[in-house]
């Protein structure tokens, strides 16, 4: 039980809990903050991989842009109303057991399989250099077809928010 | 770092299954894409844990691609949410039944 094992388990430990409040919170603006903090504990875990560059990136990108971008877009509506849920709770919550146990099970099934492949002894990699080298080198189109799609979300995001007055009026 | 791939890999497919769960019950369209960037994430977990444990940088590129596609997507669906809000005032999925068949 290294130094680095117990950061670890301490960090999962800590993701898992801030997950596990983001998903059952009822008010949206406290389930992004508690996931904020699950993302923080996600790149200490990218870190802990060999992963400094997305370490970085995921407190940027998903940390500091998207769940920014979801308190905007959550503070900008105005009128929530409040989602009615059934009174039998039993009847929300067994397809999301059963597909989670479906999924759980598969998930074991492809951890415990044994695919003959060869494993190399884990050290630390993943250099910020080493990392820019093979994505420039070989995944240059891979690159270009995501810049791409963030350009075509960028024009979805625009053309889908311009203003709009037609209203329907008929909605209970 | 000596940790198992097992143990990372139970890890991520946890916060999978609790992304599932989320998407699932919930009726809150926030909260559904909650779900689904927690789901997102996991598999970034379990695609740099990959990456350590064959010593392949190609797992880390992955999840790169992974956050590109997690961004697109999550532009493209709060500026559906706030559109589709401007129509009915509502952000509940139950209240989204405007087509009528």
């Amino acid at each position: 039980m290294t130094f680095l094992n117990i950061i670890f388990f301490i960090t999962a430990a800590v993701v898992v809990t801030a997950t596990g409040f983001a998903i059952t919170r009822q008010n949206a603006v406290h389930a992004v903050c508690y996931l904020v903090i699950s993302f923080m504990g996600t790149a200490v875990l990218f870190y802990l991989l060999g992963a400094p560059l997305l370490a970085a990136l995921e407190v940027i990108i998903y940390a500091g842009g998207i769940m920014v971008l979801f308190l905007f877009v959550i503070m900008m509506i105005r009128d929530q109303r409040t989602a009615v849920q059934p009174p039998d709770q039993i009847r929300t919550w067994l397809p999301a057991l059963i597909l989670s146990g479906l999924c759980g099970l598969m998930a074991c099934f492809l951890v415990y399989a044994d695919f003959g492949i060869q494993t190399g002894s884990p050290a630390g990699i993943g250099a910020p250099r080493d990392f820019g080298r093979i994505l420039f080198n070989d995944f240059w189109l891979p690159v270009e077809i995501a810049s791409l799609l963030l350009l075509a979300s960028l024009v979805g995001a625009l053309y889908l928010g311009r203003k709009n007055d037609k209203r329907i009026e008929d909605i209970p | 770092m000596t940790v198992s791939f097992t143990c990372i890999l139970f890890l991520a497919v946890l916060l999978f299954l609790m992304g599932t769960a989320c998407v699932m019950t919930r009726k809150n369209l926030f909260m559904i894409l909650i779900g689904a960037e927690i789901m997102l994430n996991s598999a970034g977990i379990a695609f740099a844990a990959a990456a350590m444990h064959w010593q392949d940088l190609h797992g880390q590129v992955m999840v790169l691609f992974i956050m590109t596609a997690a961004a697109a997507e999550i532009a493209v669906a709060l500026a559906l949410i706030v559109c589709i809000q401007r129509r009915t005032g509502s952000v509940s999925a139950d209240h989204y039944n405007l087509l009528k068949g």
